[in-house]
C-alpha cells in the first residue's frame, strides 16, 4: 500500500473579485483585503484527491505537508476531514517570505524526516505566486523523477501510471516509484468532506515542525534561505473603460451589439 | 568556475521548423545580448533538425548548438534534461532562457534547482540592470493580479517567457552565424520514465492561437452543446474558433486544448468574445493580448466587464443568435 505525501498551500482565495488584491508598493508586499478568505491553493486541491482515488483503491497512506506561518487550521484541516491521515506543519515566522527554492528545500527536508514515501504529490502551481517549481524543486532535491500536469495516476505495486497533459492531447508514461506528480485541473474537483470526516478532523491535532525540527537553519529558511529577491511589486494601470450596449431585451441588445460592432470597424 | 558569459536560448521546433515561440526568444535574447555585449546562443534538440539551426541564426542567433539523435524524436523531460544540462555545464551561460511551453515549464525548473540557482516563470518582460548587469525579471503573480520584478546574483539567470510577450526580429538569412553539431550521449540507465502511450485529440479548424477571432465559453454557458452550436456558429461566422475558460473544459464540456488562460492557452486576437465568463484574473492572464474585448454576461457587476471595451448585460442564449443573426446580413451586404 502506497506511501502518499500531498503538499499543500494555503493562499488567498484566487477567485477573490481582483479589486480585493492591491498593492503597497512602498514596501513591496501585496495587500489583500481582510474579507479574502484563506483556502488551501486550487491545484493542490487536485492533487490531493489524486492521492484519495489511489487510496480508495488500493489503501495506504496520505500525510499533507504545509509551510507557512499562521495556517488556519480550519482551513487545512479539510485535509483531513477528506480523507488524509496525516497532517504536518511546517510553521513559523522563521518560514516566512520563502521562495520556490526555500520552500522546496524545506518541504523536502521535512520529506526526508516522514522516511517512506511512494508517491509525492504537488499542484502544479501555486493559487499566489503561479511559479510552477515548487514540485519538481523537491524532486530534484530528493533525486527522484518529477512528472507534471497529470490528469489521471494509478498505483499498481512497483509502477505508477500517469496521463499527463501534453499540447493537444495526452501521454500516459509508467514509473516506478518513488516518483514526484504535478496534478492538473482536469484531474477533478476535491471531493466534499462527509460530515464523519469533519467530525475526526476535528479532534485531530496536527505535527508543528520548526527549522530545527527538520534539520535546517534559520539561515536556510524563509527571507534568509531565497534565492531570489523581489525588486518591485506593482499593478499595471487598466485605462478600460467599457461602453455597455442597451436594449430592451437580449435580443435587441445582441442586434444593436452587431451595428455598433460594425460602426466602429472592428468587424 | 569558468566565468558565466552569454545568453542561451533553448529553441523549439514544430513541424521541422523554428517554433513561434522561439523567433521571440531570439528577439528578446538579441536585445539582452546587445545591453550586455555579449553573444547569444542557441540549443535544438531533435530527431532532426534540418535548416533549423539556420533558421535560429537569421532570427538573431550568434551560435547555434544542435542535439540530433533518433533518440530524441519525443520530447522526453529525462533525455531531453541530461541534454541541455550538459550543454549549460560546459558553456557557462549568464543567461538561460526558455519558453512558458510545455517543454519549457518542465525543463526549466531542473535546470534551475540542478544549478542551484533560481528561476522566474512565465516573464513578460525582461532587462538587464545597467550597473549590476543582472537580469530584471518581470511576471505575473497572484493571477495577474499584480506584476512582480525578480532578481538574483546567482548565475546562471534563469526565466521562462510567455508566448506572445516578446516580438521576433526580422528573419535575415544573410546575418552571420554558426552551427555547431555536440555530441549525443544519453545515459539511458537514469531515464526513469517511460512514455506509453501519446494520444492526440485532433481539433478541426481554426487552430486557437492562430484565429483572429476567438468566441469564448464560459461555466455561465451550462453544458456542452452550445459550444458546438451558437457559439460555433459565430465563430464560424468571424472566420475564428471556439475557445473556453478553465470550467468548461475540467467539466468535459470542450477539449482540454481549447482551454484559455494562466494555465491554458495564450492568445493574441483582434477580437475576443468573453460569453458567460466572470473575467477572473486567471483567465484574463490568456487573452489580455486581444486587440478588443467584447463581454457578454447577465451579471451587470462581473469583472469581465472592467476588461471589456464593449459588454452586454444579458442571457448569452439571447444574445448570441441575435447578434451572430445581425452579423451575418450586415457582413453580407
Ligand atoms: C492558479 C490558477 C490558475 C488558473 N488558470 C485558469 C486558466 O488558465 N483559465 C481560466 O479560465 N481559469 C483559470 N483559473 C480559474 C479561474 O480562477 C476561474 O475560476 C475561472 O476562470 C472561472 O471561469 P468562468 O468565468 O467561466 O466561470 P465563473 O466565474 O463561474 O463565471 C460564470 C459567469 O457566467 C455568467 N453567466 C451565467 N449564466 C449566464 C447566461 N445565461 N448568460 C450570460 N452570462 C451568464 C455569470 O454571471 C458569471 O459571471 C485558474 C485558477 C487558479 C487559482
Ligand atoms: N508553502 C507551501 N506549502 C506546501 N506546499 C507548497 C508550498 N508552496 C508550494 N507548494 C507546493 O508546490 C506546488 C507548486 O508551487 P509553486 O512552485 O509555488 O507554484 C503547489 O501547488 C504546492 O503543491
Amino acid at each position: 500500500m502506497p506511501n502518499m505525501i500531498v503538499c499543500c498551500k494555503q493562499v488567498p482565495d484566487p477567485e477573490a473579485p481582483p479589486s480585493l488584491f492591491k498593492v503597497d508598493s512602498a514596501a513591496n508586499k501585496m495587500v489583500i483585503a481582510s474579507d479574502v478568505k484563506p483556502v488551501i491553493g486550487q491545484y493542490d486541491e487536485f492533487a490531493l484527491e489524486a492521492a484519495l482515488r489511489i487510496k480508495g483503491k488500493q489503501g495506504g497512506k496520505i500525510t499533507v505537508l504545509s509551510l507557512g506561518n499562521k495556517i488556519a487550521r480550519d482551513v487545512i484541516k479539510k485535509s483531513l476531514a477528506v480523507g488524509a491521515d496525516e497532517l504536518i506543519l511546517l510553521e513559523d515566522e522563521a518560514f516566512e517570505e520563502s521562495d520556490s527554492w526555500a520552500t522546496a528545500y524545506a518541504l523536502a527536508a521535512a520529506i526526508k524526516k516522514v522516511g517512506e514515501y511512494d508517491v509525492i504529490f504537488c499542484g502544479r502551481q501555486s493559487s499566489d505566486w503561479d511559479a510552477g517549481q515548487v514540485g519538481i524543486g523537491i524532486a530534484e532535491i530528493l533525486g527522484i523523477p518529477a512528472v507534471t500536469l497529470a490528469r489521471k495516476v494509478e498505483f499498481s505495486d512497483g509502477s505508477v501510471k500517469i496521463d499527463r497533459v501534453i499540447p493537444d492531447g495526452y501521454e500516459t508514461v509508467d514509473v516506478a516509484p518513488p516518483v514526484l506528480i504535478t496534478v492538473t485541473s482536469e484531474l477533478g474537483a476535491l471531493r466534499y468532506p462527509a460530515l464523519k470526516g469533519i467530525m475526526a478532523a476535528g479532534k485531530k491535532q496536527p505535527i508543528v515542525y520548526k527549522p530545527a525540527d527538520i534539520g535546517l537553519e534559520s539561515s536556510q529558511v524563509g527571507a534568509a534561505g531565497r534565492h531570489i529577491n523581489l525588486s518591485k511589486l506593482f499593478q499595471p494601470v487598466k485605462e478600460a473603460k467599457c461602453e455597455i450596449i442597451e436594449g430592451e431585451n437580449g435580443e435587441e441588445a445582441g442586434v444593436n451589439l452587431a451595428l455598433r460592432l460594425r460602426e466602429a470597424k472592428l468587424l | 568556475m569558468a566565468e558565466n558569459k552569454g545568453i542561451l536560448v533553448y529553441g523549439e521546433l514544430t513541424e521541422g521548423k523554428l517554433a513561434a515561440i522561439t523567433t521571440e526568444l531570439l528577439g528578446c535574447g538579441r536585445k539582452l545580448a546587445g545591453e550586455l555585449n555579449e553573444e547569444l546562443s542557441c540549443l535544438l534538440v531533435s530527431d532532426s533538425i534540418g535548416e533549423a539551426g539556420k533558421e535560429a541564426i537569421a532570427f538573431g542567433a550568434d551560435k547555434v548548438y544542435t542535439a540530433e539523435d533518433p533518440s530524441l524524436k519525443q520530447y522526453q523531460v529525462e533525455s531531453y534534461l541530461q541534454v541541455i544540462d550538459r550543454l549549460v555545464k560546459d558553456t557557462a551561460p549568464r543567461i538561460v532562457l526558455f519558453g512558458q511551453t510545455a517543454a519549457g515549464r518542465d525543463l526549466a525548473p531542473h535546470i534551475a534547482f540542478k544549478a542551484e540557482t533560481c528561476l522566474s516563470t512565465d516573464c513578460l518582460d525582461l532587462s538587464i540592470d545597467p550597473e549590476t548587469k543582472l537580469l530584471l525579471q518581470t511576471r505575473p503573480v497572484y493571477g495577474g493580479n499584480a506584476q512582480a520584478t525578480f532578481v538574483s546574483e546567482l548565475l546562471p539567470q534563469i526565466a521562462t517567457i510567455r508566448s506572445k510577450a516578446m516580438s521576433p526580429l526580422e528573419q535575415d538569412d544573410s546575418r552571420p552565424g554558426e552551427v555547431i553539431p555536440t555530441k549525443v550521449e544519453i545515459d539511458t540507465s537514469a531515464i526513469k520514465v517511460k512514455v506509453v502511450e501519446t494520444v492526440k485529440e485532433e481539433i478541426s479548424g481554426i487552430k486557437l492561437e492562430d484565429a483572429p477571432a476567438i468566441v469564448c465559453g464560459g461555466r455561465g454557458i451550462g453544458s456542452a452543446e452550445p459550444f458546438n452550436t451558437s457559439l460555433k456558429e459565430l465563430a464560424e461566422l468571424l472566420h475564428g474558433a471556439v475557445g473556453a475558460s478553465r470550467p468548461p473544459a475540467d467539466n468535459g464540456w470542450v477539449s482540454e486544448a481549447m482551454h484559455i488562460g494562466l494555465t491554458g492557452k495564450i492568445v493574441a486576437p483582434d477580437i475576443y468574445f468573453a460569453v458567460a465568463i466572470s473575467g477572473a484574473s486567471q483567465h484574463i492572464a490568456g487573452c489580455s493580448g486581444a486587440k478588443h474585448i467584447i463581454a457578454i454576461n447577465k451579471d451587470p457587476e462581473a469583472n469581465i466587464f472592467k476588461e471589456a471595451e464593449l459588454g452586454v448585460v444579458g442571457k448569452y442564449e439571447e444574445v448570441i443568435p441575435a447578434l451572430t443573426g445581425k452579423l451575418k446580413e450586415l457582413l453580407s451586404s
